[in-house]
């Protein structure tokens, strides 16, 4: 155990909600992977900006929305610096994950991706990152191809070159795929995919909360990421994007503050990042997110990782001790997400028993029907961990575990 | 036995767990035992997609009674499919449309009846009420 471990006390006291009973036992909030729970500086963040300063940003005269503005512009410089990316311009707002994907997928496939041309998904994508392209492909007559995984849940990397054609546009690729726990090689697959000046657009959803992201040194196209999978609120979300391919792309939303000059003849486009920031903006979102990751940065980014790391490969330990247990998703550089199946016990059953006994885990596809086809299984349960869990909460896991196979036995 | 007189024993029967572990025993028990659907019936047609747990359901008119036959993959959404069963079938259709289904409240299981859980039950009571109506409208025209 590290040093860490000694800490998670006085963690667990930033986060008010780990301290409630569900079912009058101590909750085990195992769920970090569909969303994580909040730090009480970033609650306090948001009621701040509501009682003290809270005005719409970019528009007024008055003292309180330029300070709104201010709050909002430091949010954005905070993310930059988090993403080590070059320019806070490279920087966009949106409501989540899903919606930046969507954003590149219109806006850059408007202008790049024609008739006959091709993009490249991985059989591990989450349904946020199979669908825009879909709907890409469909509206354009492009081809959706995809990159496979083998057994232990690991990108066949090998395959990708022979993938990659002239008329592939764009590739889009998970860092950490939310069902598996694989941490992808997205340093070496945007290599591969720039030798063929294909860009690249990494789903950050899940890789964002597992070690220290840099996208110049990824060389990164595209980023994106949800605030609360990160221990911010609901409802904000970032897209980084190269300013070359920001620069060329089309707006996605028309609305307020995206543009420069409107009339019925011609309307002209707001400078980056702004011109993809339509209506008002989540600018309290905002707000809350940089108070999430000022707070994950204080807790100690790499530390943290660790620490989840050896959770991670303590509670692999302990539920293969079960007998009847199976692990899906077991290649060796994971993140702190292990989905398992008890053979003839349905994951539905498993997890309703568990939530029971106060243990919050997820079952079901976790939206990526393609993963649980690969293994022609009905669903898995899955328990994602984060730095604020602890041995004991993995030791009450395994041990609900062992009394699920008990009564269905 | 009236369809609330089944309620109240199903009610009964229940009172006597008075952990959840039991009560969930025996809904196991229940699921384990209620004989699954013909393997013919396990396809889409007879379906209702739940997202976690599947539930198939088919019906017949036998004699003015409606008879239901259901399965699910799922143990504990399979116990309460069959609980489901004793309660509503062998009725006529109106018995199933003015039916209260109290005793899921009354038995502590609430919450596998509520359409927070994606597990198929809140729509197969849904659609077990479609096919009364659709009876009902046949034998009306009839
Ligand atoms: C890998 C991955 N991509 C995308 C998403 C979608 O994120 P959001 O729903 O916050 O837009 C998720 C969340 O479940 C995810 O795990």
């Amino acid at each position: 155990m590290s040093s860490f471990s000694s800490k998670i006390a006085d963690i667990r006291k930033d986060f008010p909600i780990l301290s409630r009973e569900v079912y009058g036992k101590p909750l085990v909030y195992f769920d970090n992977g569909a969303t994580t729970q909040k730090p009480k500086v970033v609650l306090d963040t948001i009621e701040k900006f509501y009682n003290s300063i809270n005005a719409n940003i970019h528009r007024g005269v008055h003292k309180l929305s330029a300070e709104s503005t201010e709050e909002y512009e430091k949010a954005r410089e905070v993310i930059r610096e988090f993403l080590n990316a070059e320019k806070t311009s490279e920087i966009i707002f949106t409501s989540g994950t899903t919606a930046s994907i969507n954003l590149v997928a219109f806006s850059f496939g408007e202008v790049f991706v024609k008739s006959g041309d091709e993009v490249i998904v991985t059989e591990m994508e989450h349904h946020s990152n199979i669908v825009p392209w879909q709907l890409l492909c469909e509206r354009k007559g492009a081809n959706l191809k995809v990159l496979p995984f083998d057994e232990n849940g690991e990108l066949k990397v090998d395959m990708l070159e022979s993938l990659i054609t002239p008329k592939t546009r764009i590739l889009s690729v998970t860092h950490v795929s939310n069902t598996l726990g694989t941490v992808n090689p997205i340093k070496q697959i945007i290599e591969i995919a720039h030798r063929h000046n294909v860009p690249v657009l990494i789903d950050g959803a899940q890789g964002v909360k597992h070690g220290i992201i840099d996208v110049q040194d990824l060389d990164a196209d595209f980023y994106a990421f949800s605030g609360h999978k990160i221990y911010g609120p609901t409802g904000i979300g970032v897209l980084y994007g190269k300013e070359k391919w920001l620069n060329q792309m089309v707006p996605w939303q028309g609305g307020g503050d995206m543009i420069a000059t409107v009339s019925f003849a011609k309307t002209t486009f707001n400078e980056l990042p702004f011109k993809f920031e339509a209506g008002t903006a989540n600018y309290i979102g905002a707000a809350g997110l940089a108070a999430a990751i000022n707070y994950y940065k204080s807790v100690g980014i790499e530390q943290a990782t660790a620490y989840e790391t050896e959770l991670l490969n303590y509670a692999t330990k302990k539920l293969l001790e079960i007998d009847g247990l199976r692990i899906i998703g077991t290649t060796t550089d994971k993140a702190s997400i292990i989905s398992f199946i008890l053979k003839d016990i349905h994951p539905y059953d498993t997890g309703m028993i568990l939530d029971k006994m106060g243990i919050a885990v997820r079952t079901g596809n976790h939206c990526t029907q393609p993963v649980i086809d690969h293994f022609e299984i009905d669903g898995t349960v899955r328990a994602s961990l984060a730095f604020y869990n602890t041995y004991e909460e993995v030791d009450r896991l395994v041990e609900g575990v062992a009394k699920v196979k008990e009564m269905f036995g | 036995m009236t369809l609330n007189e089944v309620q109240d024993s199903i009610v009964d029967d229940f009172s006597l767990f008075d952990d959840w572990m039991d009560r969930y025993q025996q809904l196991i028990e229940l699921g384990k035992d209620l004989p699954p659907i013909d393997e013919k019936k396990r396809t889409d047609q007879y379906l209702i997609k739940g997202c976690q747990s599947k539930v198939w359901l088919d019906a017949d008119l036998v004699d003015g009674k409606v008879q239901f036959t259901a399965d699910s993959d799922a143990i504990i959404t399979k116990g309460i499919v069959s609980l489901l069963i004793k309660v509503l079938t062998n009725r006529t259709p109106q018995e199933i449309l003015d039916a209260d289904l109290y005793f899921i409240d009354k038995i502590g299981l609430k919450e596998n009846l509520s359409p927070t859980r994606s597990n198929g039950l809140v729509a197969m009571v849904k659609q077990m009420r479609m096919y009364a109506l659709a009876f009902q409208a046949k034998g009306n025209n009839a």
